[in-house]
Parts: structure tokens; C-alpha cells; sequence
């Protein structure tokens, strides 16, 4: 997993709330058996007419938001299926930070483990407003920062996490050292 | 203190606590299927590692099975996925029920089934609807494809502590209102995100009295109210269903009983945050627009936008609406539908086929409209047509498929067309769920037969059917 530090970029506004996993990537596109190549399929609903040529009124086809690595959207982001495809999609697609006031909770957890930083931040809103404005937003991990218009927000993040995506490591790795443990609790429950 | 049964699951689960770090819990059962596992044993592969417990592992397919004909999967792709599973369970010696094995089923069906599924396990799967196995309280919910890869290789999962939530559902239920018109008035009534962050109990007179399979389908649709897991306390329903199941040893029983009904909540335990409904006010409900809260009793109208304070819930109201090509105020009764879809995790075991096939017993599907009983395993299906349920839906009309998820996510062959409306029992209306372009409508089976017979969504307790 890439580490996660600070970036700059401008920020794609989806002003929708309780944007559904069957929406960021939808069931057609699931069956393949690998985890790359998801991010031409991202949206694909919206984003694409009847024909397959592009929805010229939906957003992210803007050519303003074209290298967007920011994605902005409104509160409950991510909810229903636990598709990891939709991370991996949007990852794919360029995003690098997603920017709402809520997440779904697994959504969230899957953004964690590919590296992806889902912001909790109750002024998403404001954010959306300035992506629409075309202005940028910076967004600093270490310092917990949102940056943008003028003003400066901070979030939340649970350090554990906050740590993973500092470093990039691998969970799995991590989770070896305990393997003492493991046996322990088999042994004496399993 | 007194315990919930949430914190008395999860405190025997820890194998590694620390401040400020999530636990390390102990995973009982791991469910899998095809969709969201190759890349998790793809994973194992490229680091050269392996499953910690097979033993403790259980896949099928179902997600992308045909549902016709088993023998001709038109779309390589989908052949290719479960091809795939069915080499990494042989690879990784992980028991799986294939297409054609008598243990197949949708994973949320044939686990407790099977029996596999027992109070006081935590049980996860790469599917949100995991939360189902919460009926017989266990702690079971959904996780992604990396946390999948994290528990074949650990039978581990660092997770942090749940807040505890109390869903009361008080009185009785009024006649002809079934489990589905509860989850959904829950849903429609605390919103799509009142779950998240919690994990909820349900409690009450009305839900002591649904059967496991009632539970089930109440547990099965938390995560449309933002909650990762639901979950009932054991009691003595829970243990009687569990009986003679091929995954519980008949001479442990007792034993086992015992064990399961200590898990359950404890008198004066305290949850964070308790939220009450009560049963009178539900009434058969019908999902309107594209997300499960977006629902009223059959007797109400859809909503209008003076409705909401909220700007964002107007836009959203509206977006709803023109997808669904519905109008604002219109009465509910007056949606005519195409499509009549029974089955699905949500409603698809015996119980629910019997109630459909009670309210179309000696009728016919309207002529306007397709319908397709899909039951929820192979198991469900051979019990079902020992009853004769099967000819009763084939007199009527309705096809009658082999078990899989088929409609409820449409990613094999059965798929509602752009542009029509599809009743559906199964648990998510979003935009394109069921088709691209399709409109699906979500309601219990005996209301989904209603609109089978009368073309329109019909009050099932108009339909002298429960004399
Ligand atoms: S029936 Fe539907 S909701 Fe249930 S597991 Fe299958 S696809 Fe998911």
C-alpha cells in the first residue's frame, strides 16, 4: 500500500447524499477476478448515456475536475454493499482523498486498507461549494487538515489507522506478530 | 454489571487488546462466495500464504449462478468467477457447496440452514447482509475484500469497539404485517445512517414472537439502516430451530442450548442509545423511491416535497422520483408494476414461499406481469415442492427457478428491463439494482403476490386471504 501524506488538488463536488455502493460501481462490472481496472467503470450509470458516450451533465465529466484527486460529496457517502470494488474503482479512477460529512462504515474501511483517506468532516458542504467555485483543496494526514477557500478544518481519525496510512503497511504483516496470541486464544476457546 | 449480549460476544472474541488500538478478535465462521473472494485468495498467493483455519471457513456460489438452467452460464465471466472459487477452495481445502451440490443456497440462507450458524459466533462474510446470521445471536457482519484476505490468513479482525443500540419494536403486529413491513417501517422511520457506528439489538414483544426466520429477515436488512450488525438474543425458539441441524452435534445439544442462552442480554443493561417503535403503527409497506427509507404503508401516498425541511432531502426526494418516474402525492395503490421477484436473503426460505403462495393459491398473475419464485437454497426448493408450493406458483403463473440471488442484484441472466417496475422481496431498491434502468419497489412475499395477481400494489389484508 502507497503511504498516504498530503496532497493538493482541485475537488470534484458530487452534491448527492447517501451515494450507494451499487452506484459508485455497479454489479456488471464485479466479476472480474482481479483488483485493477475498476476506475473506467466508476459511476458508471451516471456517468454514461443509454449508448455509452458520456453524460455531459454529470459532473466528474466536467473538464474542470478531469484530474481531480479530491472527491467532495454529501453526508452518508459509500452505504450499502460491502464491494471493495468501489474503493478500488475509485482509486483507479485518480481519487486519492474522499471528503464527506459521513461514510457507510464498511465503505470506510475498505478506503483504509487500499489507502485511500475518507474524511469525516462536518463542513463537506463547504468543501463541494468550493469545488463548484473551481478552487483547490490541500489536505495534510499528519496534521489532521483540510485547507481550503481561506480556512482551515481539522478532522478526526482514529490513530491506528491514521499510523497504517502514514506508513502504507500491510495489515496482515502486522497482525503476524501476534501470533502468539492467536494460538493462545485457539487453544483454550477453539 | 449487566450485559448486553453485543459486549458479551465480543469481550469472549478478544484475542489482543491495547489503548487506543482497535481490538484483535477471534472470527468463528467465515462465509465466502464468489464475488468479493478471488482477489483476497489471489492475495494469499502472491505472498505465499495460507488459510489459517479452512475448518472454519464455508463457501458457495450464489451470487452469479443460473437460475434456469444450471448448465449453461452464457456469460464467461461469470463461469470464470466461480470457476475460480471452486479452485481456490480445492487449493485451500475450504468445504464448498458448488451449483450442484444439495448444500447450495444464497450464504445467508444455508448458513443457519446448515446449521453452521450458532449463537454467541462471530461470524463475517464479504457480503453486508452477513448481518442475517444476527437472528440467532451471533455477531455477524459484513467486511471487504482485504478484511477477507486479513481473516483467511489470521481468523483474525482488528476492529474497534462498537456502540451499543437498542431497537424496541413494542405491542403486536397487526394482521397480515409481516417481518418485512417492520425492518422497512424502521428503516423509513430512523433513516438509512441511524446504524452507523452501532451495533443494534432488537427487542420487544413483536420480535419474541417472529419465528427464526422472521428474525432473520428483520437482522438481514440492519445494514440498510447504516448498522454492520443486527442481532436478537437466543431464546428458546433460537435453540429449538437449531435442533438436528447437520452442523449441530445431536449429542452435544443440551450442552450447546445451555451455552447459547447465556449469551442472551441481561436484565438493566444499558445500550447507548435506545430507539422504539411500535407495532400498531405498521402497516404493509412499499418502497417508492431509490433508497430503503424511501417507503410508506400501502395505504399512504408518496411523499411531496413540502414533506422535508432538509434542502438535501428535497433534491434527493426529487432525483428518487424522476428516476422512479413517479409524482409526487401520488396514493401508493396506484403504481402498476411489471415484475413480481419473490426471493433473495431477505425473504426467500420456506416460510416466505408459503405466505406467497397462500395469497395466490387459485389465482392468476395478472396479464401484464412476469414473476419468478427463486428460492433462497436447494434445500428451501425440495421442501417447498414436497408441499406442492411449486405447482401452486406454476398454476398461477409464476416460474419456478433453482436457488441463487438471481433478481435481487440481477448479475446473472434474470434482470428486470430499463423502465419497468419490479415488486420486489428482496432488500435494496437502489437505481439500476435489479437492471440498469429498472424500478424496483420493495414489499414482504404476501405483498409481492398481491401485486402479482392485481397488477398494482394491492393491501394484502383486502385480499381475504387470512380468513
Ligand atoms: S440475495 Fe441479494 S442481498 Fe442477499 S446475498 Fe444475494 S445479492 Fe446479496
Amino acid at each position: 500500500m502507497e503511504p498516504v501524506k498530503k496532497l493538493t488538488s482541485s475537488i470534484a463536488p458530487l452534491d448527492r447524499i447517501n451515494v450507494d455502493t451499487d452506484q459508485i460501481i455497479p454489479k456488471q462490472f464485479l466479476k472480474r477476478i482481479e483488483r485493477t481496472g475498476f476506475g473506467q467503470f466508476l459511476f458508471y450509470g451516471w456517468r454514461f448515456n443509454e449508448d455509452g458516450t458520456p453524460n455531459e451533465d454529470f459532473i466528474l465529466n466536467h473538464p474542470a475536475y478531469k484530474n481531480s484527486e479530491i472527491l467532495a460529496a454529501g453526508e452518508n457517502f459509500g452505504c450499502g454493499s460491502s464491494r471493495e470494488h468501489a474503493p478500488w474503482s475509485l482509486q483507479d479512477y485518480g481519487f486519492k482523498v474522499i471528503i464527506a460529512p459521513s461514510f457507510a462504515d464498511i465503505f470506510y474501511n475498505n478506503c483504509v486498507k487500499n489507502g485511500i483517506l475518507a474524511i469525516r468532516l462536518e463542513e463537506a458542504d463547504r468543501v463541494i461549494q468550493a469545488g463548484k467555485e473551481g478552487k483547490s483543496a490541500a489536505v495534510d494526514l499528519e496534521s489532521q487538515t483540510v485547507s481550503c477557500g481561506g480556512h482551515t478544518w481539522h478532522f478526526d481519525i482514529d490513530p491506528y489507522w491514521k499510523q497504517m496510512l502514514l506508513n502504507g503497511w500491510d495489515e496482515i504483516s502486522i497482525t503476524f506478530q501476534y501470533e502468539d496470541a492467536i494460538r493462545k486464544y485457539e487453544e483454550s476457546h477453539v | 454489571m449487566a450485559k448486553t449480549i453485543i459486549e458479551k460476544v465480543w469481550n469472549d472474541h478478544i484475542v489482543y487488546e491495547e489503548e487506543n488500538k482497535p481490538d484483535l478478535l477471534y472470527i468463528d465462521l467465515h462465509l465466502i462466495h464468489e464475488v468479493t473472494s478471488p482477489q483476497a485468495f489471489e492475495g494469499l498467493r502472491l505472498k505465499g500464504r495460507k488459510v489459517r483455519r479452512p475448518d472454519l471457513s464455508f463457501a458457495t456460489m450464489d451470487h452469479n449462478v443460473p437460475t434456469k438452467n444450471r448448465e449453461v452460464i452464457k456469460d464467461p465471466v461469470s463461469k470464470q468467477q466461480m470457476n475460480t472459487l471452486a479452485d481456490n477452495c480445492k487449493e485451500f481445502g475450504i468445504p464448498l457447496a458448488h451449483m450442484h451440490h444439495p448444500d447450495q443456497g444464497i450464504v445467508h440462507v444455508i448458513g443457519p440452514e446448515l446449521g453452521l450458524t450458532q449463537p454467541g459466533k462471530t461470524i463475517v462474510c464479504g457480503d453486508s447482509h452477513t448481518s442475517t446470521h444476527g437472528a440467532f445471536g451471533a455477531l455477524a457482519f459484513g467486511i471487504g475484500t482485504s478484511e477477507v484476505e486479513h481473516v483467511l490468513s489470521t481468523q483474525t479482525l482488528w476492529q474497534s469497539k462498537p456502540k451499543t443500540m437498542e431497537i424496541k419494536v413494542e405491542g403486536d403486529l397487526g394482521f397480515g404485517v409481516t417481518a418485512k413491513d417492520v425492518i422497512l417501517a424502521i428503516i423509513s422511520k430512523f433513516g438509512v445512517d441511524a446504524g452507523t457506528g452501532y451495533v443494534v439489538e432488537y427487542t420487544g414483544d413483536a420480535i419474541r414472537k417472529m419465528s427464526m426466520e422472521e428474525r432473520m429477515t428483520v437482522c438481514n436488512m440492519s445494514i440498510e439502516a447504516g448498522a454492520r450488525a443486527g442481532l436478537i438474543s437466543p431464546d428458546e425458539t433460537t435453540a429449538e430451530f437449531l435442533k438436528n441441524r447437520a452442523y449441530v452435534p445431536a449429542d452435544q445439544y443440551e450442552e450447546l442450548k445451555e451455552k447459547w442462552l447465556s449469551y442472551a442480554t441481561e436484565e438493566g443493561a444499558v445500550y447507548d442509545k435506545t430507539l422504539t417503535i411500535h407495532a400498531d403503527e405498521i402497516e404493509p409497506f412499499v418502497t417508492w423511491g431509490t433508497n430503503p427509507s424511501m417507503g410508506s404503508g400501502i395505504s399512504a401516498h408518496v411523499p411531496t416535497a413540502e414533506d422535508y425541511t432538509q434542502n438535501s432531502k428535497k433534491e434527493e426526494l426529487k432525483q428518487a422520483l424522476a428516476y422512479m418516474d413517479l409524482s409526487e402525492g401520488m396514493p401508493i395503490t396506484d403504481i402498476e408494476i411489471q415484475h413480481v421477484f419473490i426471493g433473495s436473503c431477505t425473504n426467500s426460505r420456506i416460510g416466505d414461499l408459503r405466505a406467497a403462495a397462500k395469497v395466490i393459491e387459485g389465482k392468476k398473475v395478472h396479464e401484464n406481469v412476469t414473476a419468478i419464485v427463486v428460492p433462497g437454497s436447494f434445500t428451501v426448493k425440495m421442501k417447498a415442492e414436497e408441499e406442492g408450493l411449486d405447482q401452486v406458483f406454476k398454476d398461477a403463473g409464476f416460474e419456478w427457478r433453482e436457488s441463487g440471488c438471481s433478481m435481487c442484484l440481477a448479475m446473472n441472466d434474470d434482470i428486470v428491463p430499463a423502465g419497468e417496475r419490479c415488486a420486489s422481496t428482496s432488500n435494496r431498491n437502489f437505481e439500476g439494482r435489479q437492471g440498469a434502468g429498472a424500478r424496483t419497489h420493495l414489499v414482504s412475499p404476501a405483498m409481492a403476490a398481491a401485486a402479482a395477481v392485481t397488477g398494482k400494489f394491492t393491501d394484502v389484508r383486502k385480499m381475504n386471504v387470512y380468513a
